[in-house]
């Protein structure tokens, strides 16, 4: 547990430069004045968590300022990671397999959002497991797409299913269900290719991929988890919401979060969207790839140690 | 659906009706929801906060105009000021031949599918492009270079099985340079600002191949990060311009305000699509408009105005008016639309119907809706397309089938035709508004960013064509 936890603050601290650092001015400090709260500010607007957020934390953290014009850097922590706590209770999804049957899950997002990265990692952790999983290379657009995820599963020794450059992306996780059926995984990880979701067409092309799935199983795919770059802004909220509408997402995976963005968006998704996040991308290793958990991931923010 | 930064404004600066000079005090609330915007669009805090600051020196002590709201009065000054930032320094690339830009980024922004659309634009300026593949981490990076440069027909050099990045690029150049062509993009690999090692990667890489450009390339939608990631690239390689990607999304892009104003880095380019020409250089002007969330009014009027023919809208609107709107003339409407672009790209550029044009299909569905359409008055002869009356059943049933659509599809376009003539007729006392459309696409566009006409541009005033295809 301890190491996981490690690796997790690891990860979002790799720049050493989380929250606490950047504040670690205020967190610190014996007491505060007003132009703490500026700076504090400015840290949480600089995480991503969105406006109402980043407005409600300052708003708490002035009111006990008002009551207590003691208050210490490590009261306004508390109080940071109590009202992070409180937006984000239930945001931690889990993946429940099926049995008898594959477990599919379907990763979709934009361009550039690290699908076939995650595809990999997943893949190479359900491995790491004990499962036995298959990926589905159905990202049949983007050049080369389908050899980048042949080239990792030749490295992590996954069975993969590829269909041709240009070929119906559908018919591909058909046949990889087929085939995962037949071969008799427990899980299939259907990679799609990146699409923004304000293309109607392509988002079509999406409810394909169902359709056909769930001419093998009615409750295919089982999870459909949407990939969001963790540097992203405001927009990821847009991203979630319409591929949520048209598409239907269980949750979320956010990658990226190895450099010195803080992933904040998913404060923002979560709070608008109610979507559970259920994986955090740390970088491009294959053990990169983190189950989310709320009490690891606001402490690693607000700098709380392990050890308290 | 947002409420939009004029109405907001609007609301917040009501109370200034009646006053006479724009103050600090009576501008707060309205700062405050300007800020809110900035936020919401991603504009780094520190920035928003300047850039408020310089707002309000702008301001205080102008008198409130008596033509326009102060809420008005206040975008006004705000898109100015923000276009003119946005727009500082030049979008030009070097003129140099050879050429030689080196391409960097984070991962993901879309570094690979610039250099194409780079190089398949400069093709047409008359460079001789050449790619260079210095990806050599992320799997298959190369193939992807390989298969983009065959599809724009343009030489690829890679090398595999060898790390050494900076040997590639010199290895690249040299070839290049000998098969004579003078406009060489090496495409890195995506990589984290805070990645030491991977960054003195490209420092060395740059100083090998030396190029003349050195372009940023960053996800239109990146929040708050894109300082950082703006501010330790040019530090490292020094930059010479920025592309915005994936800005066919609708993201508001605050980030390129951000970048802009830490940097100081013009931003060059904006990738708008999947397709390899999806590609135009960088307008501050629209840039503006998108993050404060009013639409891209100018642009589309432009758009109009270059692609509707003069004397084929007088001509048509003569008609019209004549009540004698036949087929042919809806064919002629038809392409007149199509060449504005397509159905999604015009919402896009009108405030607030971006998103809803994203949310209701309406992008390919009522495009798709209007080549079924096209479809059946080509099936049509020329005596029938002038006059619909011949249109009997059997007729009518011939047409289904050499259109390939159903026969009460037919109908309903011939049901939809004489709706629209009978419009038209009606309109004819009064209506001079359908010819003047030019005309009042000039007026729009002369007054220029003048929130006065783009309060009352709900959805298409001065664009009659687009009501016709609510089909």
């Amino acid at each position: 547990m301890l190491s996981i936890f490690k690796k997790f603050k690891d990860g979002l601290a790799k720049s050493a430069k989380s929250i606490a650092e950047k504040t670690g001015g205020i967190f610190g400090r014996k007491k505060l004045d007003a132009s703490t709260i500026e700076e504090l500010e400015e840290a949480l607007f600089a995480s991503d968590f969105g406006y109402e957020t980043t407005e409600e934390i300052v708003e708490e953290t002035q009111k006990a300022y008002k009551k207590d014009k003691d208050l210490r850097g490590k009261d306004v922590a508390a109080i940071g990671s109590s009202v992070l706590k409180r937006v984000l209770e239930g945001s931690e999804g889990r993946i429940q397999f099926v049995e008898g049957s594959p477990t599919v899950i379907c990763l979709i997002g934009v361009n550039g959002s690290g699908k076939t990265t995650t595809t990999a990692k997943l893949g190479y952790q359900y491995k790491q497991d004990g499962r036995n999983p298959m990926v589905a290379a159905c990202d049949t657009f983007r050049a080369a797409a389908i050899e980048q995820l042949k080239e990792w599963s030749s490295r992590l020794g996954l069975d993969i299913i590829a269909g041709q450059h240009g070929a119906d992306s559908a018919a591909v996780a058909f046949d990889a269900y087929q085939a995962a059926k037949a071969r008799g995984h427990d899980t299939l990880i259907i990679d799609t290719a990146g699409r923004l979701h304000t293309k109607s067409n392509l988002m079509d092309e999406l409810a394909k991929i169902r359709r056909v799935l769930q001419k093998h199983d009615e409750a295919a795919p089982h999870y459909s988890l949407l990939v969001v770059d963790g540097s992203l802004g405001s927009n990821s909220i847009e991203q979630a919401r319409v591929f949520n509408e048209k598409f239907g997402l269980d949750g979320l995976v956010v990658t990226k979060l190895d450099g010195t963005s803080r992933g904040g968006a998913l404060v923002g998704i979560y709070r608008e969207l109610k979507l559970p996040i259920f994986f955090l991308g740390f970088g491009e290793k294959p053990e990169d790839l983190q189950e989310y958990r709320v009490d690891n991931y606001v402490d690693a923010i607000f700098g709380a140690d392990e050890e308290e | 659906m947002f409420e939009s930064l004029t109405d907001k404004l609007t609301n917040a600066m009501r109370h200034l009706r009646g006053t006479a000079k724009l103050s600090e005090e009576n501008m707060a609330e309205a700062l405050k929801e300007v800020r809110a915007a900035l936020l919401s669009a991603d504009v780094h805090f520190k920035v928003a906060r300047a850039f408020i600051e310089r707002v309000k020196e702008k301001c205080v002590g102008q008198d409130v105009l008596k033509t326009v709201t102060p809420g008005q009065q206040i975008i006004k000054i705000i898109n100015d000021e923000l276009t003119a930032l946005l727009g500082e320094g030049s979008t030009e690339l070097s003129k140099k031949k050879p050429l030689k830009i080196m391409m960097v980024g984070l991962q993901g922004g879309g570094k690979t599918t610039t250099s194409a659309k780079l190089a398949k634009a400069l093709k047409k300026d008359g460079y001789k492009p050449h790619l260079v593949a210095c990806d050599v981490y992320r799997p298959a990076a190369i193939d992807q270079l390989e298969t983009v440069a065959r599809q724009i027909d343009v030489p690829c050099f890679a090398k595999r099985g060898t790390p050494d990045v900076p040997a590639i690029g010199e290895e690249g150049l040299r070839v290049a340079t000998a098969s004579g062509d003078d406009l060489i993009i090496f495409d890195t690999a995506g990589r984290l600002q805070i990645d030491e090692q991977l960054i003195d990667e490209i420092k060395e890489l740059k100083r090998r191949v030396n190029p003349d450009e050195v372009l940023l390339v960053v996800d239109g939608a990146i929040g708050q990060e894109a300082v950082n990631v703006a501010k330790t690239f040019n530090e490292a390689v020094q930059l010479t311009g920025i592309v915005m990607t994936k800005l066919d999304g609708d993201a508001r892009g605050g980030a390129a305000l951000s970048m802009k104003e830490i940097t100081e880095v013009p931003i060059k380019f904006a990738g708008t699509g999947e397709k390899l020409d999806d590609f135009d250089v960088f307008h501050p002007d629209r840039m503006a408009s998108r993050i404060l969330g009013m639409g891209d009014v100018v642009s589309l009027v432009e758009k109009a105005q270059e692609s509707i023919d003069e004397k084929d809208a007088a001509n048509m609107a003569e008609r019209m008016m004549a009540g004698d709107f036949n087929f042919e003339d809806m064919l002629k409407q038809f392409s007149q639309i199509k060449k504005l672009g397509s159905m999604s790209s015009i919402m896009g550029m009108l405030p607030g119907m971006g998103k809803m044009a994203g949310n209701m299909g309406m992008d390919d569905k009522a495009e798709k809706q209007m080549k079924r359409s096209e479809a059946i008055i080509l099936s049509m002869t020329k005596v029938e397309r002038q006059k619909p009356q011949l249109l009997n059943s059997s007729r009518r049933t011939r047409i289904a089938r050499g259109s390939g659509t159903k026969l009460a599809e037919v109908n309903q376009l011939i049901k939809q035709h004489m709706q629209m003539k009978k419009m038209m007729k009606k309109m004819q006392g009064g209506g001079k508004k359908m010819g003047n459309m030019k005309k009042m696409m000039k007026q729009m566009k002369a007054s220029g960013m003048d929130p006065n006409q783009m309060g009352g541009m709900g959805g298409g005033a001065g664009m009659p064509n687009l009501d016709n295809l609510k089909f």
